[in-house]
């Protein structure tokens, strides 16, 4: 176990290296430049300003000195200073939206398992009934429409039309002068709208993955002697067959350790969070390259460490598996 | 500020809030609520797309940057209410009758936020950081012109210029940075990005990264100080979540769409809430045509395609009708345009005969016109996001069809639209638009020497009479002398039709109706904000 950790571990290296030779690749190959971005069609900039610009960001210098000059930053830990006119370290600003985007993405994360998963296996152990038809419909329903559509039409009811609920931001104007109680309540209000968007859009997944994992599992002999030794139906559901279909969700969890972190783009521009969806869009637009790149790196991280994780806890706590490596 | 952004494209959504104006009074402005008596306090909520990169307006292209540092910072000078240049932090000037030399005298007893006193040091200061190579900044063109700059007291400043040059006055608009907190500094370092110190009306309080900027009254400010308490900036990268903010009231100003206008908007409680104003934006929309192209060499296709093409129309079907027809690059009110240029208007016979005797006679089976076996068919460019642009050419392209021109579209993305069709000149005609900016001078989108590589006259439109014109319009400061080369400019760009010019459209703002004292003028409604209260009794923040 140890060395299948180290071994795991030491892979991980060149895995991000090349991952990060890709991207910086991709990235520069797009169509226009930090620089253009900021400057141009603006008539007010003469080529030298240009120039001048170029070179302050070390744009002037072939790409893959470019690629050396940053991993050799990347592997010190420093991101690198951002392309934006502020030039803040591109660590500040992500530190600065990974707060909110993890705490949206953990509430919304608890709130899909807790409900996809009753769900699926009410749906599995209802099969084909009426019940499981009209599930099935309403998580499909979450997962086509639209977000940004159902977050306009809820803005619209709940916001204009009731005045029940704030229509963007995390918190209200006048949110200093508030009770710990009362700023609890108003972020907790500002909160409702986005994660019940983000929560009904994710049902769908993996009430579906459990559905027919538990169905899987139902048709199993072990269950079939479960019955036969005259267990109730209730213990046979959630104490032998639910345990053994709920395995494969850790390793659902696992990948979702890089998506805590990375915010939907257009959710978080509709109810204007500003969560990491937001940063990596707006850096993309400008082209900002060292802002895109951390974010990426990052992202790539934990999608490794993620799957590593999820590996080693399947292990864990399936003991086929354990025992089965040797 | 506004001045700095002189040209730059309209992007996908403009937001026309701040520079707008009007010759004739702005239509819909029957306040409907009694002005009651001015009371300081309460707070004004805006609306911003993108949040402010770095509040040394310097160091900023983005637009929400110089929004908030316009309430910071002043300039030299300022345009007024009436596109007037007057006197900021400079009481008055002087312009030598050759034109080189502008001796500035400052206003005395101004303070900065700080508490420190504002004197010819800081245009000083100001002046090197900008020219100093070391700066990364996009205005360093704006001086390119001075020869000189020295201060003979605390309170004079003056400039002396290698030629006469008429922009000059206009870029001494910049804002001026306090030197006692930034001389001897990496400005690139400096906190004031972050926490600016200025001589403006309104003081930077709080600025909660990617929410909020909280600015607050200012009371020593050398105007007055002004009565709305609070100026608060939401970021709401969305403007249909921004919309929606409004109605719940959530913010008091913003810029309403057309169709949100004259139909979302068209409700009593909407009406008894808020105050909508209408007058010609600082923009307008063009079609241009790439003149290398053989295609368009000739002057009788280029009046052809104007003459086929029904800008009424497009206004109508594009802005239900709110914005008027463009004939030139000004605004229609301003001095320096030409209200007696020749329109032929939609006219499809005249099309039809100026496309013949440029030898397109021949229709094939399809209905195109064809000359020497090759049909007229082109492709019109725009950018991506831009609804009215699209819908522009989706009208334009029927309307050449009915005199057999076969018009393709083609929306591509911003960056990829700049850097592989308009730089590289690879375009037979794009629909864009420019922003105006108050002074005329048009050198950089219509003189022949700025038709190179990253240059804006990228359709390559070359007059030797436009060029001599323009040069003479630049280099002298007689209002009247100016006036006559650009109404003249005028009547050549009516003949040449370099561009369809198809409209100028209207600034739509909508604001809470608890405001008072607005003055909506030619230069739009903020010029006079310090002077904007809300009565005591209507106060809610």
């Amino acid at each position: 176990m140890v060395t299948y950790l180290l071994r795991r571990i030491l892979t991980l290296v060149p895995l991000l290296i090349g991952i990060t030779l890709i991207t910086f690749t991709v990235i520069h190959l797009a169509p226009g430049a930090p620089v253009e971005m900021q400057l141009d069609m603006n008539p007010k900039v003469s080529a030298e300003s240009r120039e001048r610009l170029r070179k302050f960001y070390g744009l002037d210098k072939p790409l893959h000195v470019q690629y050396v000059a940053w991993l050799g930053k990347l592997a010190k830990l420093d991101f690198g200073q951002s392309f934006a006119p502020d030039n803040r370290p591109v660590l500040d600003k992500i530190k600065e939206r990974i707060p909110v985007t993890l705490r949206l993405n953990i509430i919304a994360l608890i709130l899909e398992f807790a409900l996809a998963i009753p769900i699926g296996v009410y749906a599995a152990t209802h099969r084909d009934t009426l019940a499981d038809k009209g599930i099935t419909i309403f998580v499909f329903i979450g997962f086509a429409v639209p977000t940004f559509w159902l977050a306009l039409l809820l803005m619209y009811l709940f916001g204009v039309k009731l005045g029940w609920l704030p229509i963007s931001g995390l918190q209200s104007l006048g949110y200093e002068k508030l009770s710990w109680w009362g700023q609890l309540w108003d972020q907790a209000k500002h909160l409702v709208m986005p994660i019940g968007v983000a929560t009904f859009g994710s049902l769908a997944g993996l009430s579906r993955y459990m559905r027919s994992n538990m169905l899987e599992v139902i048709r199993q002999d072990y269950i079939t002697t479960a019955r036969a030794k005259g267990l109730s139906e209730r213990v046979v559901i959630y104490r032998h067959a639910l345990r053994n279909a709920l395995l494969p969700v850790i390793t659902l969890l696992g990948f979702s350790l890089p998506a805590l972190i990375g915010g939907s783009v257009i959710f978080e521009t509709i109810f204007a969070i500003p969560g990491m969806g937001q940063l990596f869009y707006q850096g993309v637009m400008a082209r900002d390259y060292p802002l895109v790149m951390g974010i990426l790196v990052i992202g790539a991280f934990l999608t490794l460490v993620g799957n590593l994780v999820a590996d080693v806890c399947y292990a864990l706590a399936d003991p086929r598996i354990r025992h089965g490596q040797k | 500020m506004m001045n700095r952004l002189l040209f730059c494209l309209v992007l996908a959504v403009c937001c026309p809030l701040v520079s707008c104006s009007t010759s004739e009074p702005p239509a819909q402005q029957q306040l409907k609520r009694e002005p009651g008596t001015p009371a300081r306090g309460d707070a004004f909520i805006l609306g911003s797309i993108g949040e402010p990169s770095n509040l040394i307006p310097l160091l900023s292209t983005d637009s929400a940057s110089h929004d908030v540092s316009g309430y910071v910072f002043n300039g030299l000078v300022k345009y007024d209410r009436d596109l007037n240049l007057v006197g900021d932090l400079a009481e008055s000037w002087v312009t030598s009758p050759d034109g080189l030399v502008i001796t500035f005298s400052l206003r005395r007893g101004v303070k900065w936020h700080d508490g420190a006193e504002f004197t010819a040091r800081d245009v000083l200061y100001t002046y090197r950081v900008t020219v100093d190579p070391a700066t990364p900044t996009a205005y360093a063109e704006d001086f390119k012109q001075v020869k000189s700059v020295e201060a003979p007291d605390a309170y004079t400043v003056r400039v002396t210029y290698k030629q006469a040059f008429a922009p000059a006055l206009a870029s001494w608009g910049v804002a001026i940075l306090p030197s006692h907190l930034l001389e001897g500094k990496d400005i690139m370092k400096s906190p004031l990005s972050r926490k600016p110190v200025g001589t403006g009306p309104y003081v930077l309080k709080e600025w909660v990264a990617g929410q909020k900027l909280v600015l607050e009254a200012f009371d020593d400010y050398f105007e007055s100080a002004p009565f709305i308490s609070r100026l608060i900036y939401r970021i709401i990268p969305d403007s249909s979540t921004m919309y929606m903010e409004m109605k719940a009231g959530g913010i008091d100003m913003m810029g309403l769409s057309p169709v949100q206008f004259a139909r979302q908007t068209d409700t009593q409680r909407f009406k008894s809430r808020f105050n909508k104003f209408r007058y010609p934006a600082f923009s307008y929309t063009y079609l241009g045509y790439n003149l290398r192209n053989p295609l368009f060499a000739d002057k009788r296709v280029r009046q052809a395609l104007t003459s086929a093409i029904s800008k009424d129309e497009i206004i109508q079907g594009v802005l239900l009708g709110m914005g008027q027809v463009a004939k030139g690059p000004y605004k229609p009110g301003t001095w320096a345009w030409n209200p007696t240029v020749k329109d032929y208007g939609y006219n499809p016979e005249r099309a039809a005969q100026l496309l013949a005797e440029a030898g397109w006679t021949k229709k094939n089976s399809e209905g195109i016109l064809v000359r020497d076996g090759r049909p007229f068919r082109f492709t019109i460019l725009t950018n991506q996001g831009n609804e009215q642009r699209l819908k522009a050419a989706q009208i334009i392209q029927q309307r050449l069809k009915a005199v057999g021109i076969d018009v393709r579209i083609r929306v591509i993305e911003w960056a990829s639209f700049i850097t592989n069709f308009i730089d590289k000149r690879n375009f037979e005609a794009v629909l864009l638009g420019w922003t105006l900016g108050q002074d005329p001078d048009i050198f950089d989108v219509w003189h022949s020497s700025k038709t190179g590589a990253k240059e804006l006259n990228f359709i390559g439109y070359r007059n030797k009479e436009v060029d001599r014109l323009i040069e003479e319009g630049r280099s002298t400061f007689d209002q009247e002398a100016r006036k006559r080369c650009y109404w003249r400019i005028q009547e050549i760009l009516a003949e040449d039709q370099p561009y369809t010019f198809l409209y100028v459209p209207d600034a739509l703002p909508a604001v809470s109706a608890r405001f008072r004292g607005i003055d909506p003028g030619p230069i739009g409604l903020m010029h006079n904000f310090i002077k904007w209260y809300v009565p005591k009794a209507e106060q809610v923040y």
